[in-house]
């Protein structure tokens, strides 16, 4: 083991922990603004409910590893997306990896932000309606804040998870974290070094993220009284809770 | 190849759950330490480390031991590491298994003098797949979709193959659909058997 020659590139492992987190944080912002129409439409059953769950469904039902090969590689073979403005953002890995992992995280967005807002207790909405707030200022002022809250927690898991999805970007020639990882591997010719490097790293972020989670929920779930420190057992069926670790899902 | 690493996690996972459980530290500071490990490292840096570096601690054992080169296939390699990956989130389901099972059934089958064995096996083993399903049928779904990181180790799974048909024909783009299609199916199936799987298991429970 020589981890030297890793502190001797430690600029280029700082640039790959920059390239991950951008990656990151771009995904989930594009991929919640995606979330929060597509997640109502599919708790309403609203006219276009057909298409976005198809679309969930696609998103959630194959790996994103070959989601990133069919934008990146596949859509360079016809001719008119090549032709096309799209293909400016196209032709760059960075942006398939950015339009893709959004895509991705929007539908895993819209999944969890829908079982929020089903499970919105009905006498909030009645309570709100009762107000004299019109359908619109329901929605927007008192249904989302709920529901968003309430999806804090698989929002932490979430997020965990698209750090971990973005290792899909170094297979695209990307330089984060694991592509640097592997590059310094390939140029000294070594097994572990990078690689190990490249895993100590994510496991700090995650950890951080984690930890940065757990206080964001004490904060905004306190009234939900999940820290009250004694476990309700919940007998018969089992709730997806039990099973669910950071970054279950 | 996901049904080799599945068997693989599940017995780690229950060797897991079972050292977590355990009173005793050594077997608990371990299986903590694996958890929290393949948990905060993804999937793709895991295979690689243990397809890179594996091959290399085999290679060092087989010299110290005057062996010929071994080479560890990549099929088993990637068999190895899925496996190795989802054995620790089974361990949590496991372990949220047997906590949900009420403590009443094994204290009952104490008292009726069952040994400790009998019991896990008759009484407490069943109800546990019970609990555990749920959780197990998340498992794999996102383990069949982690199968298609194995390509990148150059494992010919439908990934591979698919990318290097699609870069002889130069039509990319038809193979990956292919793939995707391939993919919906397998997760549609799942999705129906777990259901029936489901609902079977908790037939004596009208809720």
């Amino acid at each position: 083991m020589n981890f030297e020659l890793v502190f001797r590139h430690w600029d280029l492992f700082l640039g790959g922990i920059w390239v991950t987190l951008h990656l990151t944080a771009l995904a989930l912002f594009f991929g919640f603004l995606i979330a929060l129409p597509a997640s109502l439409s599919l708790a309403r059953r609203s006219r276009f409910s057909p298409l976005v769950r198809g679309y969930v469904y696609v998103f959630r039902g194959t790996p994103l590893l070959v989601q990133t090969y069919l934008v990146y590689y596949g859509l360079a073979q016809f001719e008119f997306v090549r032709e096309s403005w799209a293909w400016f953002f196209l032709r760059e890995a960075w942006w398939c990896a950015v339009i893709v992992f959004s895509l991705n995280a929007g539908a895993y967005g819209a999944a969890i932000l829908r079982g929020a807002i089903k499970t919105t207790p009905k006498g909030e909405i009645d309570g709100a309606k009762s107000l004299g707030l019109s359908e619109r200022q329901v929605t927007w002022l008192v249904l989302m804040p709920s529901a968003l809250r309430r999806a804090l927690p698989q929002f932490g898991n979430e997020v965990v998870f698209m750090l971990h999805g973005t290792v899909v970007a170094s297979i695209i020639t990307i330089q984060d974290i694991l592509g640097v990882g592997r590059t310094v591997n390939a140029k000294y010719y070594i097994a572990y070094e990078g690689l190990l490097s490249a895993a100590a790293l994510y496991m700090v972020i995650t950890f951080t993220l984690v930890w940065v989670f757990r206080r964001v929920e004490k904060r905004y779930l306190r009234h939900l009284d999940m820290d009250a420190g004694k476990a309700r057992k919940v007998p018969g069926k089992v709730t997806g809770k039990i099973a669910a670790g950071p970054m279950m899902r | 190849m996901a049904l080799l690493s599945l068997v693989l996690s599940t017995a780690l996972g229950a060797l897991g759950a079972a050292a977590k459980l355990s009173g005793s530290i050594v077997p608990r500071a371990i299986t903590h330490a694996y958890t929290t490990l393949v948990r905060g490292v993804p999937e793709l840096v895991l295979i690689l480390l243990i397809y890179f570096g594996g091959q290399r601690v085999i290679n060092q054992i087989g010299q110290a031991l005057d062996l010929d080169y071994i080479e560890i296939s990549k099929f088993w390699a990637g068999v190895i590491a899925i496996g190795f990956i989802y054995g620790a989130y089974l361990t949590e389901t496991f372990r949220g298994a047997y906590l949900a099972v009420p403590r009443g059934q094994g204290e009952a089958a104490k008292a009726l003098g069952l040994t400790p064995l009998a019991t896990l096996w008759t009484v407490l083993l069943l109800q546990i797949m019970r609990f555990a399903l749920p959780g197990y049928g998340n498992v794999w779904l996102v383990q069949v979709k982690s199968t298609a990181l194995v390509s990148v180790i150059g494992l010919a799974d439908v990934v591979g193959l698919a990318d290097k048909a699609g870069k002889s024909t130069r039509e990319p783009f038809l193979f990956f659909v292919a793939v995707i299609l391939v993919y919906l199916v397998i997760t549609w199936v799942s999705g129906l058997a777990l259901r029936y799987a489901e609902v079977r298991a908790n037939r004596g429970q009208e809720a």
